[in-house]
């Protein structure tokens, strides 16, 4: 066992960062969700090759082989990609409704959107009172 | 029809209970509101009596429930001191009904379904607290009560009532979560058991740190016992209509707190151990300090209300100092002193109520000369001042006795010397009342015209009946003297031995 | 047939959802899913009288002995959490016909009504299932409803908090296959029975430490522990207001059962507290949140949010229960679980009552309803109360188990901090009274009304049951505590 025996793990770990990163890093909701795919995709990975033995085949009975790959991971991975699949197609299809509703998928710009939103609910509930200077500053920014 | 005790037990907390559906279903119809609510203080009055008569007689009556709840259940149990509270909770209540529709109706209160709604689950709970026959039982109408009468306290609905509603509920709720249920915990915890048992709970071999801390936590956790620094939700309660200041911020809910200290000294730490505690000294000398403090803030108030708030803060005081004297003659003064102060306080109550209505007056200054506006009431408020003071003839002479007698007993001079200089400060701060009322002339009224002026008859009718309670009990203080030396039997001990 | 009740609790909720599609007409697909809904709580109820009678069910999915097949096990902990959410799940379901009609436009009601039944498919799934990966899926079925539950709710902002649910809710479930994959990798088994035999073998292994840090940080994120809470707050309060009921009493709920049940039945608590400060995580983790998100309930203009934050609160209670790592602690935990549903249910069911009459959960707009739906409002009060933990409700029998816990851990100072916290939680359940009973009214509420009587018989059932249990503790503590005395591994 030496590190870069190992090197499939690498490339688990790395493109789990690169996703996590994306999730945090990104503002825009599209791209935030391309990472989760990603970061979901390293797990992928993971499993399969978990499930792999060097030299071995797919196990299906044959007298020229005697090593067989363990199948059971690469069946969950299945339902894992159709969890993700779906992940992803409601993440999608929020966005969609979420730029029909604000008008932009950029985060900061949603957020200005919903202190408006805080605004008018304040407003109407309480009428201009000390926080509405302070809400107002925040909307002018 | 002859009900059984144990039914007859059940139903002096469930007819209040009753009463407010009927309540809450006539709110339409005034009279019948009110008439429900009379009927049901009659029939409490009726069953309180008889079950009086059945103790009196040496019977016991418990209603056990199944164990619900692992460790402890609902029960409830009758013993003499329970006895004293409902007997003056019962009757006082019929009397105060009798004073609230004269006042309610004189002063056009508004949400009065609501009020009479609460007043009555207050009445339920003060029966449970009554009879609760274990601690845990005590605790659960104890919170029960507090809760019903944070309505009453925020009843105006004004910035003011909602600023004394949430003191009120932030000082009780907080002393009771944090202290006393962590208190009742660590006995349950502790002992193994919740019960009321003659001379305590606790194990012999249980260190005197964990008790002498769950006694702290008791005292202090027991709000309504008002004990300094715990004492501001009293006065902050005073925005309630006097007759909610008369029945229970003068009789119910504080004399629900005393109750409870009474009650825990004797049954859950027993006079032997709580003689050498080493917190109950520090306790006794801050309910001493509490007596003193409080009469002096007391001579310092112009507000009516507040100044009998305060008054009653340190009439409470006298009774925690009864129950921490851990003398039998201390115990029985304090049980006295809740029957006995009962009536007293709540006359000058309803004095001030009947002054409100009647003249609108709340200030203390403006109250000269008032004596021929308002004869009978200044003649009550006398009466029920003298009570308070401890004078003869009125029935707080004699659990101001017995308390005095409890400190020589164990010999704390600098206790006996607070009673002594309280009841002259009590001299101070009451009885100029009256006594300007009739002999100072109120400069800006024209002379030789003054109208007598009274509160409703059915206010005046109450305020006399208390206020000639006052007088009865100096001369008949009997049947509160035998329960009072019975709780002490019952407790495992007796007086004058 | 009742051979067959465990997977038949999961299978009826799975087949209702797409047979709604089918029915089409709205007012039938309602009234379909509480049929659906009740059925599977008759089911928990027998599954319930069957585990009290002999003990531990197991039931061979497809006939495939243990470690292949998947097995569903049911015993005394999560029979009684079925029983739990199939039930609030039911009631909901009542007062949903209304509420829904209400709050949402015709052509969505089927798609709500099929998401509420897939994601009470996923929370049975989760409790009956006795395969690791099993409970991934179940877990997603049920993290996607509610996303789609929560996206339909009328306010915009529902779709933001929806999509910050989302990517929380998929990074915590990838956490947990993580999690699942290396215990797998050590074991060679997805079955937690069989888990739970080989995996002392490789205890010190740092793999298995590696899994669980990944299992335990997954699924805090799914049941909201501060700090990871985040999601929560949004995701409750613009979701429709039947949709919140249903989540805040159920969902977070079956989390922490999942994470009880790693602890103890797969990871083993000896694993747990040798490995990892697990309990002192716990302890300050629970405190902190119990603090924070109490103080923050108090500063919200959002009455649905009070009660969000507040049951961030909860959970830290639960957790603090945990935390002290005894039976007594176990079983203040699981009280506190069932409890805990019974209350937020009634709150804010209640308040999708006020939703479906004035159109708002603005605290302010709560102003003077004290007279115009006087028992709804009662309702809230009982459910504050209990939140609070006055006596006679479900609240004060959790407290004292809890406080009673952490006394005979000696933890006293503890105990009086979880004192001084429900102080915190009088103050914004006064709030909330203050506004509704002595306040003058901002809103013109000539034309309001009552809530109807499908909105106020489920609304009272629960309050009745918080008073009930309040009272007669004789169920709940008793399974509590046969649970606790299983998972601590003391035959009863």
């Amino acid at each position: 066992m030496n590190i870069i025996g190992l090197y499939n793990y690498w490339i688990v770990v790395l493109l789990m960062m690169i996703g996590f990163y994306i999730v945090i890093a990104h503002e825009n909701l599209i791209k935030k969700l391309v990472g989760l795919s990603i970061f979901q995709t390293s797990v992928f990975f993971f499993y399969i090759s978990m499930g792999k033995i060097s030299g071995a085949t797919a196990p299906i009975l044959d007298e020229k082989w005697q090593l067989y790959s363990n199948p059971l991971p690469h069946v969950l991975i299945l339902t894992a990609i159709v969890v993700g699949i779906a992940t992803t197609a409601l993440g999608l299809s929020l966005v969609v409704r979420i730029q029909e509703a604000y008008g932009s998928i950029e985060e900061s710009e949603i957020q200005v959107q919903d202190t408006h939103d805080e605004l008018e609910n304040h407003l109407e509930a309480y009428g201009p009172g000390p926080n509405f200077a302070i809400l107002n500053q925040d909307l002018n920014k | 029809m002859q009900l059984s005790p144990e039914l007859m037990l059940l139903m002096t907390i469930l007819v209040p209970a009753l009463a407010v559906i009927g309540i809450l279903a006539t709110s339409h119809s005034p009279n019948l509101r009110e008439g429900i609510t009379l009927t049901a203080s009659v029939i409490l009055i009726y069953l309180v009596s008889s079950l009086y008569s059945i103790i009196k007689g040496g019977g016991t009556v418990i209603l056990l429930s199944p164990d619900l709840f692992p460790g402890s259940a609902l029960n409830f149990e009758i013993e003499p001191l329970g006895m004293i509270f409902s007997l003056v909770a019962s009757y006082l209540w019929l009397v105060t009904t009798v004073y609230s529709i004269g006042y309610m109706r004189g002063h056009h209160e508004k949400n009065q379904t609501r009020f009479y709604a609460c007043f009555a689950i207050a009445i339920s709970s003060v029966m449970g607290i009554a009879y609760a026959g274990n601690l845990f039982t005590l605790f659960i109408f104890y919170e029960v009560l507090t809760l019903s009468t944070y309505p009453l306290v925020t009843h105006a609905g004004t910035e003011k009532a909602k600023h004394g509603g949430r003191v009120y509920l932030g000082i009780l709720l907080t002393t009771s979560i944090l202290f006393l249920l962590l208190a009742v915990i660590g006995t349950w915890y502790t002992a193994g058991t919740l019960d009321f048992k003659p001379g305590g709970v606790f194990d012999k071999s249980t260190s005197h740190v964990i008790t002498g801390t769950l006694l702290v936590l008791f005292i202090f956790g027991i709000g309504k016992a008002a004990i300094m620094p715990f004492h501001r939700w009293l006065p902050a309660a005073m925005v309630a209509p006097t007759p909610v200041s008369a029945l229970l911020h003068a009789v119910a809910v504080v004399k629900a707190g005393v109750f409870t200290v009474l009650k825990v000294c004797m049954y859950i730490f027993g006079l032997d151990l709580l003689k050498v505690l080493p917190t109950t000294d520090i306790l006794l000398y801050l309910a001493a300090a509490t007596v003193i403090i409080a009469s002096l803030v007391a001579m310092r108030q112009d507000n009516l209300k507040a100044r009998l708030a305060y008054s009653t803060i340190s009439q409470l005081g006298y009774i925690t100092i009864g129950a921490l004297l851990a003398t039998e003659a201390g115990i029985l003064g304090g049980a006295m002193h809740i029957g006995m102060h009962a009536f007293g306080k709540i006359t000058l109550f309803f004095c001030a109520g009947a002054i409100m209505v009647a003249s609108h007056k709340t200030e203390i200054s403006q109250m000269r000369g008032l004596g021929r506006q308002m004869p009978i009431t200044m003649i009550a408020f006398f009466i029920g001042s003298l009570s308070i003071i401890g004078l003869p003839p009125a029935g707080g002479t004699w659990s101001k006795w017995y308390l005095i007698i409890g400190a020589v007993d164990s010999e704390k001079w600098l206790i006996m010397i607070v009673l002594m200089m309280s009841s002259l400060l009590n001299i101070a701060y009451l009885l100029p009342i009256p006594i300007r009322a009739f002999l100072v002339s109120d400069e800006s009224e024209q002379k030789g015209e003054v109208t007598i002026k009274e509160a409703p008859v059915l206010s005046l009718l109450a305020l006399s009946v208390t206020a000639f309670g006052c007088i009865v009990l100096f001369f008949y203080p009997q049947p509160l003297f035998e329960l009072a030396s019975a709780f002490l039997e019952a407790a495992g001990t007796h007086y004058g031995g | 047939m009742i051979y067959h009740y465990p997977v038949l609790q999961v299978i009826i909720p799975l087949l209702g959802a797409p047979l709604c599609l089918f029915i089409r007409v709205p007012r039938l697909v309602g009234f379909f899913a509480v049929l659906v809904s009740s059925l599977s709580f008759l089911i928990s109820c027998g599954l319930r009288q069957q585990v009290h009678l002999y003990g531990t069910i197991v039931y061979e999915l497809g006939g495939w002995a243990a470690p292949w097949g998947i097995e569903y096990r049911i015993d005394q902990l999560n029979s009684y959490l079925l029983l739990l959410v199939s039930g609030i799940s039911t009631i909901v379901l009542i007062a949903a016909q209304t509420s829904i009609k209400k709050e949402l436009p015709e052509n969505r009601h089927i798609f709500f009504y099929t998401s509420y039944l897939l994601c009470l498919t996923g929370l049975l799934g989760i409790l009956a299932t006795g395969d690791a990966f099993n409970v991934f899926v179940f877990l997603e079925i049920s993290a996607l409803s509610s996303y789609t539950m929560i996206a339909l709710g009328t306010d915009r902002r529902a779709l933001t908090a929806s999509y910050q649910y989302l990517v929380m809710g998929t990074i915590g479930a990838t956490f947990i296959i993580i999690g699942v994959g290396l215990m797998y990798m050590m074991t060679g088994t997805l079955n937690m029975y069989d888990l739970a035999q080989r995996l002392p073998e490789v205890y010190k292994s740092k793999t298995v430490l590696c899994a669980f840090g990944f299992f335990i940080v997954g699924v805090c994120l799914k049941l909201a522990l501060f700090p990871l809470h985040l999601w929560l707050p949004n995701a409750y309060a613009f979701a429709p207001s039947i949709a919140t009921a249903f989540l805040a009493a159920t969902s977070t709920k079956v989390a922490v059962y999942l994470l009880i049940r790693y602890i103890f039945s797969v990871f083993g608590i000896d694993f747990v507290t040798t490995s990892l400060p697990l309990h002192d995580i716990f302890l300050v983790l629970g405190l902190i949140g119990i603090f924070a998100t109490s103080i923050s309930a108090i500063y919200q203009r959002n009455i649905k949010r009070i009660f969000a934050y507040s049951s961030v609160a909860q959970i830290g209670y639960m957790i603090l229960g945990l935390a002290i790592g005894t039976e007594l602690g176990l079983t203040a935990t699981l009280l506190h679980l069932f409890n805990h549903a019974l209350m937020k249910g009634t709150l804010f069911l209640a308040i999708g009552a006020v939703v479906y009459r004035i159109g708002s959960s603005q605290l302010n707009h709560f102003a003077g309803l004290g007279k115009k739906m006087p028992l709804t409002m009662a309702a809230i009060v009982a459910g504050g109360l209990s939140l609070i933990g006055v006596p006679l409700t479900v609240g004060f029998v959790s407290k004292w188990y809890l406080i009673v816990a952490l006394l005979d851990k000696g933890w006293w100072p503890v105990a009086v901090l979880v004192l001084i916290s429900s102080l915190l939680a009088v103050i914004y359940v006064w709030r909330v009274i203050e506004w509704i009973y002595f306040s003058q009214p901002r809103i013109i509420l000539d034309d309001v009304r009552e809530a109807p009587m499908s909105q106020l018989i489920p609304i009272w059932l629960l309050v009745l049951a918080n008073l009930y249990f309040g009272v007669d503790t004789r169920l709940t503590v008793g399974v509590s505590k046969l649970a606790a005395q299983s998972l601590f591994g003391v035959t009863p």
